[in-house]
């Protein structure tokens, strides 16, 4: 007889293979749904997962479409590691993208070194400030940063809507909802020849490194991980909770304002109605996939940006509905979200002959 | 035997034509690039089953749906571009940039981009409907049916394609109907039922009694069958999701351009345009008629739409009053592209600003 048994402490093994076990499940998964479909399951999987990366082109794509995904997890795990709920990356995200890309406007018919560190760092305080709201209202009245965070989001969006409509809209546009084009000093250098990956992979890389060090090597990422596991027990020791709370809300609003920047600075190159396909929100799947772990949270982000790839592909080539790639997206939340089952339970076999 | 016989005959008709369809073909395929889900029943949808005339001309073709406007669309273009693709058409305003940049790598693949302006390469061409000459029918229509004098329209956003409309939709029901408004909402969306339903209950609220609509979702005809007024469907028929609201809907019909521009290329007789095409070549068309439209309103609206086929008749002729009463356009006076192209400004009888 097999019975579940309650384990003393969560297993660490356990806790680092059931991401891997989530997106096996969900390849299994998959190729059911596709085989109800009728499409031939390894073929589908074929297309949705080899292919789109199977050349030079390809793997710069799945880069360019990882990185603001690794960049905004990196900053919410600051968040979710010390209990904070920042569920508005995507507000801070557009937030970012508004600041940064209206210094970039202020520049649109000029040239030069300086105008880039400005854009950059225009978005990054963008971010900083819109996330300070949330940090702000939870430290002294209290409120609830799930809410706040989240409603901010769809303000952030109104806000760019009526800029790019309005007063930013480009004059020879025709009214069109879209800025002018940013200047190519504006831009983020591109890394290649004839692909679109940009210098922006490196803000990303330089995000894990740095974050991997605080988590693991200072005193601010302990007393965030004590909080985490307890607010009181933080209380007791004395941290300044407040102070943290703001901070870690800072370090994420940062990021997801410097993932803005790289959209619009990257591969845009202006601002319009559409800065993100949700990236903000991608972004806490792969937070959670990635065990909020800095290496974790690398490649969870490749994971879930090949869905996106994989369902373009699975469409041109199969007509297979793109809409699968959220599918995907949501079924590697469920399993992982399930299999966290085994981190506090075990299965024990029980011979009852005796 | 005789059956046979039958049979066999047109079995062989059948082949003959599928031979003589698949020499025409050439091979040459097409691919669409759609901004929603094929299912919307609204701009998609349309584009859609213009894509399924293209396959039934013997055509082969791909689509790719809800691609975004972001980053995305850039990577979508060039991967269809990429896998033999000859002709690509890109649905959707928010697609001009990437596909300019994506046609200059590929100067062998054409591209056609709906309701831009661009066309920085030589294989890059623009097409649009004239949906304000549907909106001078809806407009007559409206202007008749009301009884409050106050019409309702829910826009999207303040460009020049849904002032225009606007402005086409007031002056045909002012003509028929010289007391009425026309009251605004902007929806700043093309797309969310839940947002459409709540502008359009507004308006009903405000006491009007006809609802038009530049927004795609079938939640507003949904919204005036609930309240008992009447609506007008956009882009596609939309009659059957609200029999007693909708009196006609505008349909846009991409579905003949498409084919036209797939066999030019299979032709080799493809060449950049700026095509705006209205209801004279049959690119916007007006749904049936609902019953309870008065037969004699229903025989003026045949009459119009004729004349604004053959040119008799123009969405916009003098005398036109902005709506501080300065003259747009003068008496005898029609307004030209150019003009129609930048339209800023609301007519005489539009109630309200335009957003800034």
């Amino acid at each position: 007889m097999i019975k579940i048994v309650k384990r003393d402490q969560p297993s660490k093994a356990i806790f680092f293979f059931t991401p891997v076990l989530a997106i096996f499940l969900t390849l299994i998964a998959g190729g059911i749904i596709f085989y109800i479909l009728g499409f031939k399951p390894f073929e589908a999987l074929k297309f949705f997962f080899i292919v789109p990366i199977a050349d030079k082109y390809g793997f710069s794509e799945l880069l360019l479409k990882a990185t603001p995904l690794c960049l905004i997890a990196i900053g919410l795990s600051f968040c979710f590691k010390s209990n904070n709920w920042n569920i508005g990356a995507e507000g801070q995200l557009t937030f970012g993208a508004i600041v940064s890309g209206g210094v970039a406007l202020l520049f649109y018919d000029q040239e030069g070194f300086y105008i880039l560190p400005m854009v950059i760092l225009a978005g990054a305080i963008g971010g900083m400030i819109y996330a300070s709201i949330p940090a702000i209202l939870k430290t002294y009245f209290n409120t609830n940063e799930i809410l706040v965070s989240l409603m901010l989001v769809y303000v952030s969006k109104l806000i760019l809507d009526y800029l790019v409509v309005g007063p930013w809209s480009n004059p020879e546009g025709f009214n069109f909802p879209e800025t002018r084009q940013f200047s190519d000093s504006a831009r983020l250098p591109l890394l290649f020849e004839g692909l679109r990956i940009h210098a922006g992979i490196f803000l990303a890389l330089a995000a894990v490194v740095i974050s991997w060090f605080v988590f693991y090597k200072t005193y601010l990422g302990f007393q965030m991980k004590v909080s985490g596991f307890s607010l009181k027990t933080a209380k007791y020791a004395g941290y300044k909770g407040k102070k943290m709370i703001i901070l870690v809300f800072l370090i994420s609003g940062a990021c997801a304002g410097l993932a803005g920047v790289g959209e619009i600075t990257g591969p845009i190159g202006q601002l319009h109605r559409e800065v993100s396909p949700d990236y903000g929100f991608t972004a806490i799947i792969v937070a959670f996939l990635g065990r909020l772990h800095p290496v974790g949270i690398i490649f969870a982000s490749l994971v879930v940006a090949i869905t996106y790839l994989g369902a373009e592909t699975a469409q041109i080539f199969m007509q297979i509905p793109k809409y699968t790639g959220q599918v995907f997206q949501g079924m590697i939340l469920f399993f992982l979200l399930a299999s966290d089952y085994l981190l506090f339970f075990k299965f024990k076999f029980i011979d009852t002959k005796k | 035997m005789h059956k046979f016989l039958i049979r066999s005959f047109v079995s062989s008709l059948v082949l003959l034509f599928t031979l003589t369809v698949a020499a025409v073909a050439k091979d040459v395929k097409a691919a669409f690039v759609y901004i929603g889900p094929t299912g919307d029943h609204g701009w998609t949808y349309q584009h859609d089953v213009g894509r399924k005339a293209v396959e039934a001309a013997g055509f082969k073709t791909t689509y790719v749906e809800g691609v975004p406007e972001s980053a995305d669309a850039e990577r979508v273009l060039r991967q269809l571009a990429n896998s033999g693709h000859d002709i690509i058409f890109t649905t959707s305003f928010g697609y001009m940039n990437p596909t300019n940049k994506v046609a200059k790598e590929f100067p062998n693949v054409k591209f056609e981009h709906a309701t831009g302006y661009k066309r920085e390469h030589p294989n890059v061409a623009t097409y649009a409907a004239r949906f304000y000459e549907g909106r001078t029918i809806l407009g007559t229509i409206a202007g008749t049916m009301t009884k409050s004098n106050v019409i309702g329209y829910v826009a999207s956003f303040p460009i020049p394609e849904v002032i225009r409309g606007i402005n086409s939709f007031t002056l045909a029901a002012q003509k028929v109907n010289p007391n009425i408004k026309t009251k605004i909402v902007w929806a700043f969306t093309w797309y969310d039922p839940g947002k459409e339903a709540e502008a359009a209950k507004a308006l009903i609220d405000q006491g009007a009694d006809v609802i038009a609509q530049h927004t795609d979702s079938t939640a507003i005809v949904q919204m005036a069958e609930k309240a008992g007024v009447y609506a007008f469907g956009q882009a596609s028929d939309m009659d059957k999701f609200a029999p007693k609201a909708v009196l006609t809907s505008v349909e846009n019909n991409w579905g003949p351009y498409y084919v036209d521009r797939v066999k030019a290329v299979a032709n080799g007789t493809w060449s950049q345009k700026d095509t705006w095409h209205g209801i004279g070549d049959g690119m916007v068309v007006i749904s049936g008629l609902d019953s309870q439209m008065p037969s004699d309103l229903q025989a003026k609206v045949k009459k119009l739409q004729a004349d604004l086929a053959s040119g008799k008749v123009h969405s916009f002729t003098g005398p036109i009053y902005d709506q501080k009463g300065n003259l747009m356009v003068a008496e005898g006076k029609t307004a030209d592209d150019g003009m129609l192209a930048g339209m800023m400004t609301y007519v005489k009888g539009v109630e309200g600003d335009i957003p800034k």
